[in-house]
């Protein structure tokens, strides 16, 4: 991986303690995002259904794992700890990707799935970076949401083909969708330190807020594609006259109107509770590195 | 080191860094496709600054090299730093840039799609046929025929920067250098 600076002028040393261990924790759970799912990508190269399809996921998973790349160094940045040896030098339950990216590439169905409710959570996340008071993470992100555009276009394109594709195609859709909405919610729970982020301006949105719309804006789709959607509306929804005079109409958190899941909410382990599938994919993508670690290869 | 002087060497410089090609699309040059963001030049120093086309690129290390070698003895010391302080898009490819793309059969980026705010719609389809003014729609001008009865095939093709295109007119596949 190669040393890449962001704007000049700004520096880790402008952050006191605690607020770069928040910004620190932040980076290492959206590069181990990026990291993991660019793994399972890479994996339909050579297999995936369409000769277009293993072009298109070898792409993803080098966009992915490229981005993975850029964030380790920006943490580098922030820790003094090199790069590689923070993607590739963890034990398996140092790792902080998401529930949702923690399972094995599944069928095709399952793949473009994941793929999706990841591609949006991860959109709106971008959304409440791109504005981000830290410099260098602004600059990465702006650049990484041009690439991302792509990936959600196709994969919005493979969700209709397959949800208006016939009986088995909608049915495996409609069955990963069911399996993956409680560890999807993984992506978007707010990050340790979430506070001093905002305080900072590093976010522009909480976490909460950007669930809000993440989900609000997949709600139509769902409904449209008869997948399961499984969320209401809480309590005291669309009552305007719940609503205190005067505050603002943004869903968020604790406010009527929020979406909130009919399944009981995930506890904070979607994190740092991995699954086999993970397990097994940690001994693959680690086992170079183990195999003498700290080699420049 | 007379001011003359520093615009002669950053000229020399610039001119240096016209012969350095992409390794992935050797017709052009990191300056045809707009990588070179800045020049600082001294005969202590040269400070190139580039901006990778792509985060993920993996030709990127193989450019910096190039570069620091194609610049090797013009100064005591030479830096080639990659940034992302901004992003690179495809509308810094110039016109030089574009012309020989189209030359050696790719089509060359429609315009830049505009930056998008926080608050945009999430997804948006992408056309395989462009009508106008349809969201997300990719043109691309057959490089071969002139035609722009062409149609996307894969968003995605053998580099992260290129997206396959079919002609309906002289029908053959061509690439299309991505609009990003």
């Amino acid at each position: 991986m190669s040393a890449l600076t962001g704007a000049t002028g700004t520096s880790a040393h402008g952050l006191d303690d605690a607020t770069r261990d928040a910004l620190a924790e932040l980076l290492l759970c959206m590069a181990d995002d990026e990291f993991v799912l660019g793994y399972w990508d890479s994996e339909w190269t050579g297999i995936a259904p369409l000769l277009e399809e293993d072009v298109a996921f070898s792409s993803l998973a080098q966009d992915e794992i490229g981005h993975a790349a850029a964030l380790y160094e920006l943490l580098a940045g922030l820790t003094g700890e090199p790069a590689d040896r923070i993607a590739y030098g963890r034990e398996v339950d140092g790792y902080r990707q998401a529930a949702l990216l923690d399972h094995a590439r599944g069928d095709w169905a399952f793949s473009i799935a994941r793929r999706f409710l990841y591609d949006t959570a991860d959109a709106v996340r971008l959304d409440a970076l791109a504005g981000s008071s830290y410099a260098p993470l602004a600059g990465l992100v702006a650049k990484m949401r041009r690439e991302e555009r792509y990936h959600l276009a196709h994969m919005h394109a493979w969700m209709v083909r397959l949800a208006c594709g016939g009986e088995e195609p909608a049915r495996r859709l409609a069955a990963a969708c069911e399996r993956l909405w409680p560890d999807a919610l993984a992506v978007l729970a707010p990050p340790a330190g979430e506070r001093r982020l905002l305080d900072a301006g590093i976010l522009t949105e909480s976490f909460a807020t950007c669930r809000q719309r993440w989900l609000g804006e997949l709600a139509p789709l769902f409904e449209e594609l008869r997948l399961p959607f499984p969320f209401r509306p809480a309590p005291g929804a669309s009552s305007s006259r719940a609503r205190p005079a005067g505050a603002p109409a943004v869903a968020d958190a604790g406010q009527p109107g929020r979406l909130e899941p009919t399944f009981p909410e995930p506890g904070p382990e979607g994190r740092t509770r991995h699954n086999d599938d993970f397990r097994w994919l940690w001994g693959e993508l680690t086992s170079v590195y183990r195999s003498e670690p700290g080699a420049t290869w | 080191m007379s001011a003359t002087a520093t615009a002669e060497l950053e000229r020399r410089v610039w001119d240096a860094l016209a012969e350095v090609p992409d390794p992935e699309i050797p017709v052009v040059s990191v300056v045809d496709l707009g990588i070179v963001r800045t020049v600082e030049a001294g005969p202590e120093r040269i400070r190139v600054e580039m901006l990778p086309t792509f985060v993920g690129c993996p030709a990127l290390e193989v450019i910096r090299q190039s570069i620091a070698q194609r610049l090797a003895g013009m100064a005591r010391r030479v830096e080639v730093e990659p940034t992302f302080a901004e992003p690179w898009t495809s509308d810094r490819i110039t016109p030089d840039g574009r012309r020989k793309l189209r030359e050696s059969g790719f089509a060359p980026p429609g315009p830049q799609p505009p930056e998008e705010p926080a608050g945009r719609p999430l997804f948006t389809t992408i056309a395989l046929r462009p009508s106008a003014g349809s969201p997300g729609a990719r043109e691309a001008t057959c490089p071969f025929c002139g035609s722009r009865d062409t149609t996307l095939e894969n968003p995605f093709g053998p580099t992260l920067c290129r997206a396959i295109f079919w002609c309906n007119a002289c029908r053959q596949p061509f690439e299309q250098f991505k609009a990003v």
